[in-house]
């Protein structure tokens, strides 16, 4: 009786996985914390597979996973880490996460996999991922882990999506694949530059001055 | 040797690491403030890539491939460790890192002291990796790949200290608030790509 007591109380003091405190962790990263425009993280694979949407999103949801899943695991380990090694039992874990993204990648949408080509791989040293192991998942317990590997990834898509709508649309005049200007009757002609590293940089440029005007974030 | 030199030239300027493939970004836009601390990031990576992309090349070769271990025994012909891959090559850079990090330690701590930070971040830098996954896609022989590995570094020690520079100046110009860091130096990085596209088609 006494334990069953004991138990609930212990129940009631520990906060629930979504309260108020929990759920910044979701949304900071989405905007005023976001993993790409603020905290300059991940940026390679952010340009490089964001000529198209359907690679983008993939490459967006495998990040996700990645960070969620070795946040979690990190996040439960955390204690038996000795400091000295942790780098290499850190990337251990994400090469491990990353081989089974890849693998189900392969398995399930090929051609999409072989279009983000080593990008896959290259989550394994994406800075979003070592970042949040380093800065967040070896303090913290799971639950928060877990949501805040989540909400880094979406923050990461949020952008990765935006990035790849423009450069698409202007560079190919489709959306998905599909061919949105023909569909409504216009002729449109691919802007190539868009397409180019070039297009790419100079979006993400205009993205993160078009967020800091709105949110008055300024660079000494 | 002719082939040799043109991979060279193709892996610095052609197909540069940062303006033709992203790699390496993150380092790249946090440390390239001041030439100087670029150079040494850049030296690093030159050296890094150097040695990692010949190792890898060695065990891509002898171990991870489709029937790779054939020189073992015949039994192993056919096992294939492709699957392998990310998780070998990420534990030879981090360890190679670390042991050019303790050697130069040892015998150079001039160097050390101007390198000693830059070094453990390198294991992170996606050009590494990228270097050493790009290698394995192309199919070089191990002269070539070693060549690439030095060729590619040099490129991003080039491209490096070129954005140190412009951002140097950069802190002397009125440039709009919301724009100003990170912003303006993503179109830098833009423009500077577009320049290096005129090195595209570009043959010894």
């Amino acid at each position: 009786m006494s334990t069953a007591t004991a138990e609930a109380v212990v129940e009631k003091k520990r906060e629930p996985l979504l309260s108020k405190k929990n759920r910044k962790l979701i949304t900071h990263p989405l905007d005023i914390n976001n993993p790409i425009t603020v905290q300059v993280l991940g940026i390679c694979s952010a340009l490089a597979v964001t000529t198209q949407l359907k690679p983008a999103f993939i490459m967006a949801l495998s990040l996700m996973v990645v960070t969620a899943s070795s946040n979690v695991v990190i996040s439960l380990m955390r204690n038996t880490i000795p400091s000295r090694i942790r780098i290499i039992v850190q990337l251990a874990i994400v090469a491990t996460w990353v081989i089974l993204v890849d693998q189900v990648l392969k398995a399930y949408v090929y051609d999409v996999s072989k279009q983000l080509s080593v990008f896959v791989g290259l989550i394994i040293t994406n800075c979003i991922v070592m970042g949040r192991l380093e800065a967040f998942a070896m303090g913290n317990p799971v639950g928060p882990s877990l949501l805040d590997g989540i909400g880094n990834g979406m923050g990461y898509g949020v952008i990765l999506l935006i990035i790849a709508f423009f450069r698409e649309l202007l560079g190919s005049g489709a959306l998905f694949g599909f061919k949105i200007f023909e569909a409504i009757g216009l002729h449109y002609t691919g802007n190539g530059l868009m397409l180019l590293p070039a297009g790419a940089c100079i979006i993400v440029g205009i993205i993160i001055w078009v967020q800091r005007y709105l949110n008055g974030y300024r660079e000494a | 040797m002719e082939n040799l030199i043109s991979i060279g030239v193709r892996s610095i300027f052609v197909d540069n690491m940062i303006f033709a493939y992203f790699l390496g970004m993150c380092s790249y836009l946090a440390v390239s403030k001041k030439v100087k601390t670029a150079f040494g990031l850049g030296l690093a990576v030159v050296f890094v890539l150097g040695i990692t992309i010949p190792i890898n090349w060695l065990i891509q070769n002898y171990i991870l491939n489709a029937g790779a271990l054939a020189w073992i025994s015949p039994e192993f012909s056919s096992v294939d460790l492709g699957f392998l891959q990310f998780i070998v090559f990420i534990a030879v850079i981090a360890a190679m890192v670390q042991l050019t990090e303790m050697a130069v330690e040892k015998f150079s701590p001039a160097l050390y002291g101007s390198l000693g930070i830059f070094l453990p971040l390198i294991a992170v830098n996606c050009s590494i990796l990228g270097g050493s996954l790009f290698m394995v896609g192309r199919s070089y022989t191990l002269a070539e790949a070693t060549m690439f590995g030095l060729g590619s570094g040099i490129g991003w020690l080039l491209a490096i200290v070129a954005l140190a520079g412009v951002r140097e100046k950069m802190k002397y110009s009125n440039v709009p608030g919301p724009l100003r860091g990170l912003g303006i130096t993503f179109i830098l990085v833009g423009l500077m790509s577009l320049g290096f596209l005129s090195f595209l088609g570009f043959s010894i």
